[in-house]
This record gives C-alpha cells, structure tokens and sequence, in this order.
C-alpha cells in the first residue's frame, strides 16, 4: 500500500487515534514554534543596523518562556495519559494471546492452540531445520497444539495480548501502522496488548539494530476477519503436531 | 606553530628542541592540535557518511575497487561514523580543542593549572583516534553494533562479523578516550577554579568558562562511568563473566548465557553517560555562541546571571534524563513517564537560552560578519533540532518514533549541524589567535549559505521519513513489504544534499589553507571583543564584566566622551588611577 | 610570525625564569586544609606562591578522584542490578544465581593495616608543614622536612604491600575453594571491585616510592611538600574508598 511519504501511515489500531492525535498536536505545535523562531531569525537578519537600544524589559523576555513552559507541560501531561492508557494495565483476560519471538534474523509468532497454553521452550532444542525454531520441549503436552508462524495472522476488533522475547540479542518489534514498538530483550519476556480494528496486510519490521540482517528481518501482519482466522488455525494446526511429535 | 614555543637563541640541541617542540605542554599548541585532530576525525567521518548516503541511494550499487556494499560494512560505516563524529569531533573540538586555545587567556591566567596533564591527554586521544581508525584494516571489518553498542550484540563476537576484533578494538579505543579526556577535564577544572586573576569573580566570567567549567565537571562524572561499563563487558567477552548476558542466550547456534546477566544494564550504564555526553558536546558551543551574538550585536547579553544558571542546570539535569532514551528498551512505563518530566524540565533551561539569544539579537545591530552568521546558523540548527525534542520526549509518541529517521533528524539538526556550525564559528572567530590573520569573508559566506541550505535539506526530509516509519540502522529499504521502498525518492533527494553538504566543506578547508598564508593580518582586536584573550598582555587585574557593548558601556563608562562602544574586560575604570 | 605568537614565546620563557612563587617561604598556615581549595573562589590572587600552587595540585588531585569515585559508584551500581537479576525456571518460578560470597578473613586484617596506613601517612603528612623545620629546610640550613617525612613515608609503603600482598592471600583462599572470577556473580563482582582497587593501591604505592625520591631528587621545597602532600590525599581517599567497598562487599550479599 503506497501513501504519500510525509506523515504516519494510516492507523489501524484501537489506541492509535489517541497517539494520532497527539502527534498531530505536538508536531503542529513545535512546527509552529520553529517558524515563528525562524521568522524572527529572518526578520532579525534582514532589518537595518541600528546601535544597540536599551535592553528590554524582563516581562517581555520572561513571558515567552512562561508560555513555552506551559507548552511543554500541556504536551507532557496530555501525554501521559495516552501512554498510562496503553502500557500500565495488561491486556484483558479475554485477549487472544500470541508469543513473539525474534532470532537473527527473522520473527516467530507462537500460537498456544487448543489449550491456550504455550508449550515450553528450552534453547537446547531450538533446531530450525527440524522445524522446531522455538525449542520447544517434545515431552511437554501443552507444546503438542501450539502452532508456530512466521507471519502474524490476527482477528479482526479483537484485543491481542503480545509476549515478546528473543533468543539471542534485542530486537525491536516495530508495527508502523499499530503505532506499536516494544523491544524483545533476551532473557525478558515483556507483553503488549493492542486491538487491529482494520483488515489488511502489514509490515512488521525489526526497529533495533540487531546485526548484519536488521533490515531483512521484516514479516507481515495480517488482520483478517474472525472466520477466515479460524480457517488459517484450522489449516495449521494439523502440520504442527507431527512436528512436535517427532 | 610548535616551533614558536621554541625560545630563539636558546642553546639547546636541535634534537632536544624538536622534541620538547614535540611533546609541548604549551596550551595554545595543544589547541591547535586538538582542532587539527578533530579535523581529520570530522573529514573522515563525513566520507564515511558520505559512502553510506550512496548505498542508501543506489542499493548495491558496486564501489570503486571493492564491489557493491555489503550490509556488514554498511553497519560498520555507520557505527565508526557516528563514533568518530560524537567522540573525536564534538567533544574534542569544542571542549579540549577551543578550551586549550583560549581558556587560560580568558581567565587571565598565563598557562593551564596543570599543562602536563592536558598534553598527556592530547597524546592519549590521539592513540585512541589511530586505535579506532586501525579497524579498519582488520579482515573481519569494524564492529556493526552502533555507537551505543548494545550487548549481546556487543558482547558475543560470534553475533556478527567485526563483533570479534573489531569490537575489542572499539572498546579500547573509547576506554584511552575516556582517560584522556578525564585528565584534560582534571586540568580544565583545576584552572578555572584556580588560575583567574584577580578580578574575575565567578560574576564577571565568560559563558565560554562557565560553559567549560560544567562541561569538564560532566566529563569527569560521566565518561568515568562509561569505563567502568567498558570494562564491565570486556570481562564478559574475555572472562566469561555474565554481566550483560542473560541465561540460555542463543547466538548462532551456541548457547553463550550461563548467567543471569541483563542487556538493559549496559543501556542504563550507557545512557547514564551518553546523554551528559550530548551535552558535553553542546554546553561549550552555546557559551561560544553567546559571547559572539553579544559581540556582534554590539549589547551585552540578555540576562548573563540567567544564563549562567541554565548552564548549570542543564548540567546537573543532564544526568536525570538518561531514561528517554529506553521508553521502549523494556524499561518499566512509570519510569518512562518519570524521565519524560525530568526531560521536558531540562528543555526549559534550553529554551531560556534561546530567548536570551534572540533578545540579544533583538536589543542590538546586528554586524553580518561570518562567524555571527555561523552563530545565526547555530541558533537556527539548535531550535530546528531542539523543537523535535520534546516530541520524543513524550512516551507515548516516541513508542513510534524511537529508533526512527525522526531521531536521526533531531540529532543531526541539534548535535551535528548546530555543534558543527559553532565549531565553524569559533575557528573563523578565533583564527586570529592561531594564525595572526584573518579568515577570507567572502569564502566564509559562500561556506555558510551552502553548509545551511544543504544541511536543511539533508537532515529535515529525515524526519519525514521517521514519521512514514523508516527504521535506522537499514542499508536498504526493500524487504518483504512495500512500504519502505516507497521511500526511495527521498532517500535520493537525501544523499544529494548531503553531497552539497558534504563539497561545501572543500569551500572551508580551501579558506583554512589560503587564509592561513595570505589572510589578512588580524592586529589588535580585530572584533573590536571585551574577553581577555583579546587583549595585548596578560592583565594582572580585571575590573567588570565580560559583555560589556553598546548601550552598557557607555554607562559603564566614567567620562562621557568614551569614542568606542564596547569596554574591555581589562580597561580599567578612571578612579583607578 | 603573527603578533600572538610572540606573546606566547615570551610567556614560555617567562615560565622558565619565573618559577611562579613570589619567593615566600612554604608554609601552610592550615595543616589540613585539603578541601579542594574551595577558599578562594572568589577574585584571589592569580596563582602565585607556593600556597596557590599547593591548592592548585590539590584542586586536581580532588577533581580526579571525584570521577573515579563515579567509576567505583558505576561498579556499585552494576554489583546491586546485577544481585537482584534473575530467570525462570521451567516451572515458573523466579531464580537468582547470585550466591552470596563469604569474605575471607583475612580481609579484616588487610582493613586494619590499611587504616594504619593512612594513619601513618597523615603523620608524614603533617611533618611537611612544621613551621620550624620548613623555615630551616627552605633557608638551606640541612633537611629537617625530608628527615622527618621519610620514616613515615617508608612505614606507609610497607603496610601498602603488606595489604596488597593481603589482598593476594584473599583471592587465593577464595581460588582454593574453587571461586574463580567467572564462577558466580558475587565472585565476579569480588574480583573486579578488589582488583579495581588493588590496582589504585599499586599505583599509590608506586606513587610513595616517587614521592619519597622526590625528597632527596626534586630542588625546590615546596614542589617536595606538594607530591607528599598529594599523595597522602589520594592514598587517605583510597582508605576510604576500600571502607565503603568492604563494607558492601560484607554487609550486601
Ligand atoms: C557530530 C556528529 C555527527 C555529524 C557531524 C554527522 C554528519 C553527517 N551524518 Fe551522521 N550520525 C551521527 C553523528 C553525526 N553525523 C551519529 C551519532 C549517528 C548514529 C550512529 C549510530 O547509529 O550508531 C549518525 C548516523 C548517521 C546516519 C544514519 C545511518 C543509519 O542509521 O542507517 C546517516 C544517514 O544518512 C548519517 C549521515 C550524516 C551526513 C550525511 C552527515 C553530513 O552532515 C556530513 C557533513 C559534514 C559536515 C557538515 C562537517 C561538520 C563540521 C563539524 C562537525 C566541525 C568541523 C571540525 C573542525 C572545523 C575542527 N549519519
Ligand atoms: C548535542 C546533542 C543533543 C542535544 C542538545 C539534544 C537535546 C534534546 N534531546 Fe536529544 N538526542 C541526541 C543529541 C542531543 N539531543 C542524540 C545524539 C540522540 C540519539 C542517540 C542515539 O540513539 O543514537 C538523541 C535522542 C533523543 C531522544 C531519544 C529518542 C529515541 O531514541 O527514541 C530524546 C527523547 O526524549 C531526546 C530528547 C531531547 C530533548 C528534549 C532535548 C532538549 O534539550 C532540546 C531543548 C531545545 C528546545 C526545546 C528548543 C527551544 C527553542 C524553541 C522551542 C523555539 C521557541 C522560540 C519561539 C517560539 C520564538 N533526544
Ligand atoms: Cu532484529 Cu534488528
Ligand atoms: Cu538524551
């Protein structure tokens, strides 16, 4: 999907229209600031010489900074809330849940399955070439019906609780058009949540430099309507199991 | 220009005279050499950024005698480019380069408190500057993990190529950086503190000193925690401790974590360091800037006390901050929205002295000589740079933009070009004190006006495209989705200006070489300034002000018939006598 | 060659002439005033006479061992991050690895000869400044000050070694029971903080050996009293400095 290059790529998440907003707001108002500056920069340049005058009076050199002190608390506080708003309360229980996990160089979506419980994974196992990227533990049962994706299939207005890790060094989980980044630290596993509230194809991009395959390591998100996500658990969930069962 | 240290006549050998000549502990000497190192490490690092603009313009597009670029020696580029820009350039130039130059005149004093200690330094940073530049030559290439150098990435050298070597070299190379700017600081403070003369009471100091008092103070504070996280994960490349890395960590099929080690303390090491750093490479260029708007507006500066405090404050908010550039890293979000505050804080302090320059401007007629413009150029680079700021700043709005070209933006807006352009102000200003003579004006317009159209149309289209999502760190913008690849216009329009940008500096190093033989010779004061390193002998007693121009000297002035309109720092009242 | 340069040359040879002290006695009117010299901030005499110079290496002595107390702060810093990281084992639960590190005894030993030290080298230090002797040493009548300092001085290098060797003895007995600097955590952070330290006390030790050529090599008294004396600040800091280490490396694991 082409867009003009000068602005975010259309939202299509639940909480991006808040940090829509804000950006519209905040970028608005320091633009706003810079050509005034600069306006008086140019003025100050063009004018006659004159010999210095006496110097002005401290209200007139203290309210502007007043009013960009005021600025800048007004963007802070209104800020906050949008950022309190999506990071310091979980996802709701009912939340779709997916683990995300990023290796040099590519992205790994882990569906829990049927039982809704993510097999465990120990390094030790993680063998690609026997289709088992994630090392995940052939004796643990839960592991059976877990799926494991290398594209990012979601249902369409439903609330997505995403658990980030890595296997080797930070990766920097990136979706433009969710207005969601978070990095993916070895040794930590961190959660986001949001909702997709469009269908369509998206990039996801790795956003922390990571080594000489950063810029490859993009998958695609794809939202799609709850049946047609149905389907596509239907149709992978078979191919899966015989791989854990081996 | 050692040999003018050499005293004519002296009896000693030449041998011993080049040598002493050699290992000079003259502070005017160690300026210049500190300028010149930085001007090779600028030139340097601008063809490295110069080759990355390429590849970023044309993909694979092969490089003379070595075939397309590959993405390992893009990340290389990047990572020594901005290594050599931030470290070699912004802090040496402005601190130990402008400092060594005219500190001690400044201040009255007639050498640095502890000179030795400011050449050991020089030699120091030097060894690191040949020790960087010397990864080049390994087979595996220069280390690819950023500036920042996050570990694993950093701490494993099976992560990458240049991971191994490369690495060590880069961590050695910063680690004799970090000593030698410490002892140029230890000296630095101990002759401000020390050596003014008498008059200069804390009141009548330039804001350059200010601004190099506090610089030093955060070089010492920050640079020694950076050794110690140096140090830190040399032993885990070296010593198998586990400092940064965390348990089962996996690189290339080999399990490296036996520990409980965690990335983010390296990050919080890092950052702890690296944003007084950015003010460290800041804080002089503003003091620099602030005398020349006061000199050649003719008025003295808008509310001085004001600015001194914002020099200070910044300083000590510098190491508050440190958390705005983890909102994402996986840092608690309340911490995030704690670091958000303390960052807009420390913008306040930023913008009063923004408002002092512009009332200054304001207040006085303005002379469009060219170091003012390369002053005007500052000011203009550090609001375009500094608005954006507060933006990223805000959590919720850096959550998207972190790790984006909007960064890369702002940095090079405020850091690159503003420091840039104040360096450029002060050699023009300040060449009369190296050479004799005077810069050619003609040549310095023509740097100017092309160094700022260039730049604006370098580094403001970057923002644009973090806003579109463009990540850092990517040599190439194809990938599985299109959406980057709709960028590829700008990236174009991007790497011509920087080569303007770039040809533009021949302008000033042809300026520098012509000027250097056949400038005009400066004489006395060719600025007509009031700071000491302008007056003919070192003064033995100070008796006002630093900025004392226009309007305010007349007043300061006893007798009404004062024909200049500026009074010097070193002029005494008529009482006096 | 432009007109600066002149004034530099003058200023170099003026520097070889005059060594900078207005040919006043050295004498300390406050034996102990180190404080970085904090008195004369505001508009004092530009740095002439050997009290000036004395503040003046002072000021850089205190000003460089603010930032390594920044570096040993950083290590500190990483040593409690670093106690309270963890994992999860395969059952849920949260792990630490650190293993908490009984400090050899020996330690306390080496503590208390460090203390003594830095008792010795106060005394060497309070001998540079007696009034009588510096008048008698400055006139040339023989070398009261040296005589005195020099006993101490010695004392203070042996109880130095005497705690480095100390601090070897301990890495030993840990290294006999197996603790090497990889083996854990707390063992990582013992190494690199003693070792960090012990590093300082080589060159402090290093330091007091020049210091006491110094007496019989450098002509000039006062630049005598101001390595000693400079010295003693960075070996007392150094004391110090071991106190709140030991301390944590005790009382934090
Ligand atoms: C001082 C700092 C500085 C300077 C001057 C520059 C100058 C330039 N930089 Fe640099 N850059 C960085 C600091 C700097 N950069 C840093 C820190 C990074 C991040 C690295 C990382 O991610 O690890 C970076 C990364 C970076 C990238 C991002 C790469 C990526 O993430 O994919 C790009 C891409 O275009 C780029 C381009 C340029 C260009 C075209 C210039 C041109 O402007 C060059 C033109 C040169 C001049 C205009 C000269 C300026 C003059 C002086 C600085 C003073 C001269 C000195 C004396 C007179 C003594 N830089
Ligand atoms: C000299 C260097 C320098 C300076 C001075 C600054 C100044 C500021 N920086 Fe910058 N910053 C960097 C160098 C610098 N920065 C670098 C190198 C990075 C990237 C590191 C990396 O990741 O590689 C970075 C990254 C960075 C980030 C992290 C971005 C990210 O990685 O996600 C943030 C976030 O808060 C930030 C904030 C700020 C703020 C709030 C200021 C404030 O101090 C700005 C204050 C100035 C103003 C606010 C302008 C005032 C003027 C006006 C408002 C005009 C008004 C006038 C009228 C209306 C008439 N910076
Ligand atoms: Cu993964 Cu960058
Ligand atoms: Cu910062």
């Amino acid at each position: 999907m082409l867009y003009a290059p000068w602005w975010m790529p259309p939202n299509a998440a639940a909480h991006g229209y808040a940090v829509d907003t804000l950006m519209r707001w905040d970028v608005g108002a320091m633009v706003g600031c810079f050509v005034l500056a600069h306006g008086l920069l140019i003025w100050l340049l063009l004018r006659p010489r004159r010999s210095s005058t006496a110097p002005l009076t401290r209200s007139v050199e203290l309210l502007p900074l007043l009013l960009l002190t005021a600025l800048y608390i007004a963007m802070a506080i209104s800020a906050e809330r949008v950022w309190a708003h999506e990071r310091f309360e979980g996802a709701a229980p009912a939340a779709l849940r997916v683990e995300v996990v990023g290796q040099q160089f590519q992205w790994y979506f882990h569906y829990p399955g049927a039982d809704a419980t993510y097999g465990t994974s120990q390094p030790q196992l993680v063998n690609a070439a026997l289709g088992n990227p994630l090392g995940l533990d052939p004796e643990d049962s839960h592991g059976a019906d877990d799926i494991v994706a290398s594209e990012l299939v979601l249902p369409i207005g439903r609330e997505v609780d995403l658990q980030l890790r890595s296997l080797d060094v930070i990766h920097g989980f990136f979706l433009p058009d969710m207005r969601l980044k978070q990095n993916a630290v070895p040794g930590q596993s961190l959660h986001v949540h949001f909702t997709p509230v469009h269908e369509g194809v998206y990039p996801v991009l790795c956003s922390q430099l990571c080594g000489l395959g950063h810029a490859r390591m993009q998958a695609r998100l794809r939202v799609v309507s709850a049946s047609a996500y149905q389907g596509w658990l239907a149709s992978r969930a078979p191919h899966h199991a015989e791989v854990a069962a081996q | 220009m050692s040999e003018a240290h050499t005293v004519p006549g002296s009896s000693r050998s030449r041998v011993a005279r080049i040598f002493a000549s050699l290992f000079t502990t003259d502070h005017r000497t160690l300026g210049i050499r500190y300028l010149l190192l930085s001007l090779i490490a600028v030139a340097a690092g601008t063809l490295l950024s110069l080759a990355m603009r390429i590849q970023l313009a044309w993909p694979g597009i092969p490089f003379p005698r070595h075939g397309p670029m590959l993405p390992e020696e893009y990340l290389s580029l990047v990572t020594m480019h901005g290594t050599l820009m931030v470290f070699f350039v912004l802090t040496t130039a402005p601190q130990s380069g402008f400092a060594s130059l005219v500190l001690p005149a400044q201040i009255g004093a007639r050498r640095m408190a502890l000179p030795w200690l400011n050449a050991a330094g020089f030699w120091i940073v030097a060894l690191a500057l040949v020790v960087l530049l010397s990864a080049f030559l390994l087979p595996a290439g220069g280390p690819i993990s950023g500036w920042t150098s996050y570990p694993p990435l950093s701490a494993v050298p099976a992560a990458g190529p240049g991971q191994g070597a490369g690495m060590d070299v880069w961590l050695v190379s910063i680690g004799l950086f970090c000593i030698g700017s410490w002892l140029s600081a230890v000296n630095m403070l101990a002759t401000i503190v020390g050596e003014r003369v008498r008059g200069m009471t804390l009141g009548r100091m330039p804001l350059t000193v200010w601004s190099w008092m506090v610089s030093s103070l955060l070089i010492l504070l920050a640079f020694t925690v950076l050794f110690a996280a140096l140090v830190l994960l040399l032993c885990d490349r070296h010593i198998g401790t586990a400092f940064f890395i965390p348990r089962g960590d996996l690189v290339s099929g080999q399990i490296v974590g036996h520990g409980d080690g965690s990335p983010l303390l390296w990050l919080h090491l890092f950052w702890f360091f690296g944003h007084p750093e950015v003010y460290i490479a800041i804080l002089p260029a503003m003091g620099l800037v602030s005398g020349l708007v006061a000199n050649f507006s003719r008025r003295t500066i808008v509310g001085y006390p004001l600015m001194a405090a914002t020099t200070v404050l910044i300083g000590l908010l510098g190491f508050l901050v440190w958390g705005h550039h983890m909102f994402v890293s996986g840092m608690n979000p309340y911490a995030g929205n704690a670091f958000a505050l303390t960052t807009m804080a420390i913008a306040v302090p930023s913008t009063a002295k923004v408002f002092s320059w512009l009332g200054t401007l304001w207040g006085g007629g303005l002379h469009r000589t060219t170091p003012m413009l390369f002053a005007l150029g500052f000011i203009s680079f550090f609001i375009a740079g500094g608005v954006t700021g507060p933006i990223l700043a805000l959590p919720a709005l850096d959550a998207y933009l972190h790790n984006t070209f909007f960064v890369v933006g702002h940095f090079h807006l405020i850091m690159a070009m503003a420091g840039g352009f104040a360096i450029f102000a002060g050699v023009y200003y300040w060449f009369p004190l190296m050479t004799g003579r005077l810069m050619n004006e003609r040549l310095g317009r023509w740097h100017f006006w092309l160094s700022l159209v260039a730049a604006y149309g370098t580094f403001l289209p970057m923002h644009l495209e973090g806003l579109a999502g463009r990540p850092r760190h990517y040599y190439q913008l194809t990938g599985s989705t299109s959406s980057l690849a709709s960028l590829m216009p700008m990236e174009r329009g991007v790497t011509w200006a920087a080569f303007v940008l770039g040809t533009a500096q021949l302008i000033f190093l042809a300026n520098l070489c012509w000027s250097s033989r056949h400038g005009r010779p400066a004489g006395e004061n060719p600025w007509q300034a009031t700071t000491l390193e302008w007056a003919a002998a070192t003064p033995s007693e100070i008796f006002r002000g630093p900025y004392e121009y226009g309007a305010a000297a007349h007043d300061q002035a006893q007798n009404g018939a004062h024909k200049q309109d500026f009074t010097s720092q070193w002029e005494s009242l008529r009482e006096q006598e | 060659m432009p007109a600066t340069f002149t004034r530099s040359v003058v200023d170099s040879d003026r520097k070889r002439k005059d060594p900078g002290f207005g040919g006043r006695p050295p004498l300390d009117r406050r034996p102990t005033g180190g404080g970085g010299g904090d008195e004369n901030w505001e508009n004092h005499s530009r740095g002439r006479g050997p009290r000036a110079l004395l503040i003046r290496y002072r000021l850089g002595v205190f000003s460089a061992l603010a930032g390594d107390l920044m570096f040993f702060m950083a290590l500190v810093t990483a040593f409690f991050f670093r106690q309270s990281s963890g994992h999860f084992d395969p059952h849920g639960a949260y792990q630490l690895d650190w293993r908490a590190l009984a400090m050899p005894p020996i330690l306390y030993i080496n503590t208390a000869i460090l203390l003594l030290s830095s008792l010795t080298m106060e005394i060497a230090r309070r001998q540079l400044f007696r009034e009588v002797d510096v008048m008698e040493e400055w006139l040339g009548l023989g070398r009261p000050v040296a005589r005195r300092v020099t006993p101490w001085l010695m004392a203070t290098a042996i109880l130095g070694v005497a705690f480095l060797i100390g601090q070897w003895m301990a890495w030993s007995d840990l290294a006999q029971q197996g603790l090497f600097f990889a083996s854990n955590p707390s063992s990582h952070f013992f190494y690199l903080i003693t070792g960090a330290h012990g590093a300082h006390l080589v060159l402090g030790v290093l330091g007091i050996f020049a210091a006491l050529a110094s007496l019989t090599l450098l002509r000039r008294l006062e630049l005598r009293q101001i390595f000693v004396d400079c010295m003693a600040w960075y070996w007392h800091s150094m004391g110090l400095f071991w106190i709140f280490l030991f301390g944590m490396l005790v009382f934090c694991q």
